[in-house]
């Protein structure tokens, strides 16, 4: 097929260079410099999509980012599918392939458009809801079949072959949008020396300068853009970032910019130099000031059936014929409010086909673009507007009619102009997303009819973005608010002449939204709003009587504005029309809040290196390698990877865990404890802060001892657990939970800093200094002492002693603590020398039975003592007390202890707290769901009332049966009674409540 | 992203190095076994949710862990001040009130 609309000559676009592309499996042929959207145009290809709820066939409207329809899915391999692409935002490449987002069976003949035809009367706002309100239970049904109805592109369902990355900036000026004031601005920025980094979302930078009319200096807009370009390049401190959009405002000027590296060239990042590019990157800039240089998007007008393809705004037919050489049709017909608009008949006269007519709202419009047409002799029509289209998939016709603004009616009779392309303007809105991301409402200006920024520190608005819509304004204000925010960095810019330009005269513009038609706005064909969102004039106007009067409430009602769109086309119209029903002012009605995104961002982009292994930091102990050797399976628990357990040949987890238990009760095993948290302490008030900050005294522990220690918070409820040893007077050893670590080290640092400061003690992270392993079992003193150099018998070197030794020739601290209840040793040494000192332990082991171990046996063991593990048997609302650990809270110590006087007020004093009890299953090869509920009768029924729940649950093999641990409402007075645990699935399980020691409750193993 | 000026540091870095600790100036009262429940109540849980000025606990965690305090606004997101713990802030609700009638007086 040849490029039809393709005109000789002009625009930006390479004709030696054809590029193919297939879009809805059709091949087409473009040039280098099209965007998908221009190339399609080339090819007189109208429908390119159908619309979201109606499906009615869709074609382009706008040239860039604010376009409603030309949504597609892109990407010639499956892992390559990128989903909700702008076709006009898309640069054509060799082999592009592009599907339409919506439309099955495809878009020229879709079925569901058939429900859309019914939907002209059976789909008002809300019809989901109302229709399927009822019965609720077969919501999941109806579902199924909305969801294939309706809905925007998909993902792809391979893994992204491709690489991004996040980087981050600082600078002095940060330029969004290379305009003509935003290239005016960064010029003036960097001439000063400032720091600039400049964006424009643009293939190409210049804004509206690269389909002007108009000369700077005499010359072509585009040559101004090529000497300012090269210049900026010049300077050192300067940033040009193309193909990048800035998608968030943030806070404190942090702004997130998204560029689109590769995406212009394949779907799939190409190597270059032989070495894999990042596709996409996000700079993340902290700016010291923003010149927002956004510019203006153009309103379309409000008339009947203006989502026929061949309805455009005007300036992007401009943008079409001058920048892409390509013009959408072949007769033309203008409908609009303002003067500029006139370019877009202009621009279609010079190029050599036929301008129906302009039908212009205004009764006298006088300015200089006016006197062109009229020189052209081009028909005018004056004081009217287009109040329809004709035409089902090409626009075949416009109805044209007098029209009284005021009175929101149609004067006297229509005609009927033949044409296939309708252009219209309604206006310019600033493009005041990036001013509004962080929370502030935008101001409305009545004299430019539209909304301006409501002022953001450090943001300066410069051009079109701040209504200076000439392009002598928009470089003037460029230059000067480049400058300003170059001297509110500290740098003062070299005077400089802004660039001549030839003033053009505009009259002044008519405010007109939604054009009246014959019928009233309830009964005329459907006239659209927000076309991405098929949202009507008749939709809001509904939604208003139905009493969402708010704009806000009328957004969520109708759609307006939602999604992909964010109220680039549509939001000023649909606030005009609801200001106009509700009897408001638009300012009185105002404006919905823009969120980031600006445009949609690929999640490749927002992710950057943050995947597989880079998602969360992972920490691995010093004797990883050791335990991966081995065929330990891991488990994560924080960031941290812990042996789970150590399969033999195929033994499945439950048989390893049975075995290592059985293997520590018998002989002896080995766990890697070094993810322990571990603190120094030192200083002389060392003592007195672990009196605050311990519920347990500490004032008596001598040099050599150590001690286990709870923790509350200041509400009294237990925050973490772990052994302390003293080193020497001053000095200390603390243990945390693995996952405490960090919080402990910084409650602690809280309570010196804010509470305590007169208090002289130190604090370190020896967490990772320290690699920790705990020999334990009847073995572990045999085992150890072959390979110490101190005495290790039971009266030299008691339970709860700490030892400085050599073990395996190296220093280590050695602290005889149990948390199985065995006879055990936790060695703790530099985490270099581990690998070693486990590795001999191992050489001497064989014949002791030494047997490594994981996290589930440890869980196993020292459940079967009845020992707590934070989090698990706690969870923030569990005070010591409610533990059963009474013996660990220090009453009579003389500091109010940080949980000592939450522990006496009348809620923690209940008797019919939860306490940890013990729970044996009747069938003793039952084990307990962990999280189930107890309950205590038999007969379930709904309510009931629920007393407690399982903590923990294993099956030990020591004791030969399940068993659990469990909070339970009065527990310390239920022992002995059984309870019982509804299932989900119907069945009821029943446990006695017992002591939550099961074994050696007299603690006589680990003290031999 | 906040930019926070740590009064330790002397420099503004990115938010993500510190931690928001909640209302500031909470003093633990001094002899907790002679406050009464309801008073320690009210230190333990009730905290204050202004519109607007907010003084609060921040920990620059991963820079020199220091505690410190700020004054933000809670609608702006603006940072008045910063200032280190045991000091008093500059900024206050009735700062600003009065600054506001004395420039109205001025007009």
């Amino acid at each position: 097929m040849s490029q039809r609309n393709r005109l000789g000559a002009g625009g930006r676009i390479d004709r030696k260079r054809p590029l193919r592309f297939t879009f809805n499996g059709v091949s087409y042929q473009g040039y280098a410099g099209d965007t998908l959207a221009s190339a399609l145009m080339a090819n007189g290809v109208d429908v390119l999509n159908r619309s979201f709820k109606y499906a009615r066939p869709r074609g382009l409207v706008t040239a860039g980012a604010d376009e409603p329809n030309a949504i597609v899915q892109l990407g010639a391999s499956e892992a390559g599918q990128v989903p909700n692409v702008r076709a006009t935002q898309q640069a054509l490449y060799e082999g592009l392939v592009a599907k339409s987002t919506n439309g099955w069976p495809n878009v020229d003949r879709d079925l569901m458009g058939v429900i859309g035809k019914l939907g002209g009367q059976f789909m008002p706002p809300g019809f989901y809801y109302k229709t399927f309100m009822s019965p609720a239970s077969a919501w999941p049904k109806y579902e199924q079949y909305i969801r294939k109805a309706a809905g925007l592109g998909r993902s792809p369902i391979e893994n992204d072959p491709d690489i991004y990355d996040h980087m981050n900036h600082h600078c002095d000026v940060l330029v969004v949008g290379a305009g003509p004031a935003g290239l005016a601005a960064a010029l003036a920025a960097g001439r000063s020396g400032a720091r600039v980094i400049v964006c424009d979302e643009q293939e190409e930078m210049g804004g509206s300068l690269l389909d002007s009319r108009e000369q700077i200096d005499g010359k072509p807009a585009t040559e101004w853009v090529a000497a300012v370009l090269a210049e900026l390049a010049a300077l050192p401190d300067v940033l040009v970032l193309p193909r990048t959009t800035a998608n968030g405002y943030h806070d404190h000027n942090f702004v997130t910019l998204h560029q689109r590296r590769t995406e212009h060239l394949a779907d799939v990042a190409p190597a270059a130099d032989g070495r894999r590019q990042v596709r996409a990157r996000m700079h993340k800039v902290r700016a010291g000031r923003v010149v927002l240089a956004t510019g203006t998007h153009e309103r379309p007008l409000v008339y009947a059936r203006n989502d026929v393809p061949g309805n455009l705004v005007a300036g992007a037919v401009s943008t079409y014929i001058r920048r892409f050489g390509v013009i959408p049709g072949q007769r033309l017909v203008l409908s609009t409010s303002n003067d500029h608009a006139y370019r877009a008949a202009l621009d279609w006269h010079d190029a050599g086909r036929e301008v129906v007519a302009i039908v212009d709202a205004r009764e006298r419009p006088d300015g200089d673009l006016v006197a062109a047409a009229r020189s052209r002799n081009i028909r005018i029509i004056t004081g009217s507007a287009v109040i329809e289209a004709l035409g089902k998939k090409r626009v075949s016709a416009a109805i044209v009619g007098a029209i009284d603004i005021d009175g929101f009616s149609v004067k006297g009779s229509t005609q009927e102009l033949a044409c296939d392309t309708i252009a219209s303007s309604g206006g310019y809105s600033p493009v005041v997303h990036l001013a509004a991301h962080t929370g502030r409402r935008p101001v409305w200006r009545e004299d430019i009819l539209g909304f301006v920024s409501g002022g953001v520190p450090g943001q300066i608005p410069a051009g079109g973005v701040a209504g200076r819509w000439s392009l002598a304004d928009a470089l003037g204000d460029g230059f000067e608010s480049g400058a300003r925010a170059a001297a509110e960095a500290g740098l003062s810019t070299r005077s400089f002449t802004p660039p001549t330009v030839a003033p053009v005269r505009e009259g002044k513009p008519v405010a007109l939204y939604q054009v009246p038609h014959t019928k009233p706005t309830m009964r005329a064909p459907k006239q659209f709003v927000d076309q991405q969102n098929d949202v009507t004039a008749a939709g809001i106007e509904l939604a208003t009587r139905e009493g969402f009067e708010s704009i806000e409430h009328v957004k969520r009602y109708t759609g307006l504005g939602f999604g992909t769109d964010q109220g680039k086309l549509g939001n000023i119209n649909g606030m005009a029309i609801a200001a106009r029903v509700t009897g408001q002012t638009i300012p009185d009605t105002g404006t919905t809040v823009f969120r980031p995104n600006y445009t949609p961002i690929t999640f490749g982009a927002i992710a950057g290196r943050h995947c597989d292994e880079f998602f969360d930091p992972r920490r691995y102990t010093a004797l990883q390698g050791w335990h991966v050797e081995r065929g330990a399976k891991f488990e994560e628990v924080g960031q941290w990877m812990r042996p789970w357990y150590f399969p033999q040949g195929k033994e499945s987890m439950h048989d390893a865990v049975q075995r290592e238990c059985s293997a520590v009760r018998e002989r002896v095993g080995i766990l890697d404890a070094s993810t322990l948290g571990k603190i120094e302490i030192q200083g002389k008030d060392a003592r007195e802060f672990l009196n605050r900050l311990y519920t347990n005294a500490w004032t008596k522990l001598e040099p050599g001892k150590c001690r286990y220690g709870l923790m509350c918070k200041d509400d009294g409820m237990v925050m973490d657990d772990g052994v302390t040893a003293c080193l020497a007077e001053n000095h200390f050893h603390m243990t945390t939970t693995t996952g405490g670590a960090a919080g402990v080290l910084d409650w602690m640092e809280l309570w010196h800093q804010t509470e305590w400061p007169e208090l002289e003690v130190y604090f370190n992270s020896t967490t990772d200094h320290w690699a920790a392993m705990t020999i334990t079992g009847p073995n572990a003193r045999k085992l150890l002492a072959e390979l110490t150099d101190i005495d290790m018998s039971n009266e030299a070197f008691a339970y709860m002693d700490c030892r400085e030794a050599k073990v395996a020739g190296v220093p280590a601290r050695i602290f005889r603590i149990s948390f199985t209840g065995e006879l055990s040793f936790e060695v703790n040494v530099q985490a270099n020398y581990a690998m070693h000192v486990w590795k001999a332990l191992f050489e001497q082991g064989d014949k002791h039975g030494l047997t490594p171990y994981g996290t589930e046996t440890m869980h196993v063991l020292r459940a079967e003592k009845g020992f707590i593990i934070i989090g698990q048997e706690t969870d923030g609302s569990v005070t010591p007390e409610d533990l059963g650990m009474q013996w660990c809270v220090g009453y009579k110590k003389p500091y109010s202890w940080i949980g000592r006087r939450a522990l006496s007020r009348p809620d923690t004093k209940r008797s019919d707290r939860k306490q940890l009890v013990g729970l044996k299953p009747l069938d003793p090869q039952l084990v307990l769901q962990e999280g189930a509920q107890i309950v205590l009768e038999k007969e379930i029924r709904i309510p009931m009332p629920m007393v407690g729940h399982v903590t923990s649950s294993y099956f030990s093999p020591t004791l030969g049966h399940g068993f659990a641990l469990a909070l339970l409402k009065g527990g310390s007075q239920r022992i002995g009674q059984t309870v019982f645990l509804p299932m989900a699935d119907g069945k009821v399980h029943a446990a006695e409540v017992v002591s939550p020691v099961f074994y050696d409750p007299q603690g006589a193993r680990q003290h031999v | 992203m906040l930019h926070i000026y740590c009064p330790h540091c002397d420099e503004h870095r990115e938010e993500e190095e510190f931690r928001p600790k909640g209302e500031a100036h909470i003093a633990r009262p001094t002899e907790p076994e002679k406050t009464s429940d309801e008073d320690w109540g009210n230190y333990l849980f009730f905290r204050k949710n202004p519109r607007g000025l907010h003084h609060e606990q921040w920990f620059h965690a991963a820079g020199c862990r220091k505690f410190f305090n700020v004054t933000r606004d809670t609608v702006t997101y603006e940072i008045l001040e910063t200032y280190k713990v045991g000091q008093q802030p500059a900024v206050t609700a009735e700062s600003r009130k009065r600054q506001a009638s004395d420039q109205g007086a001025a007009k």
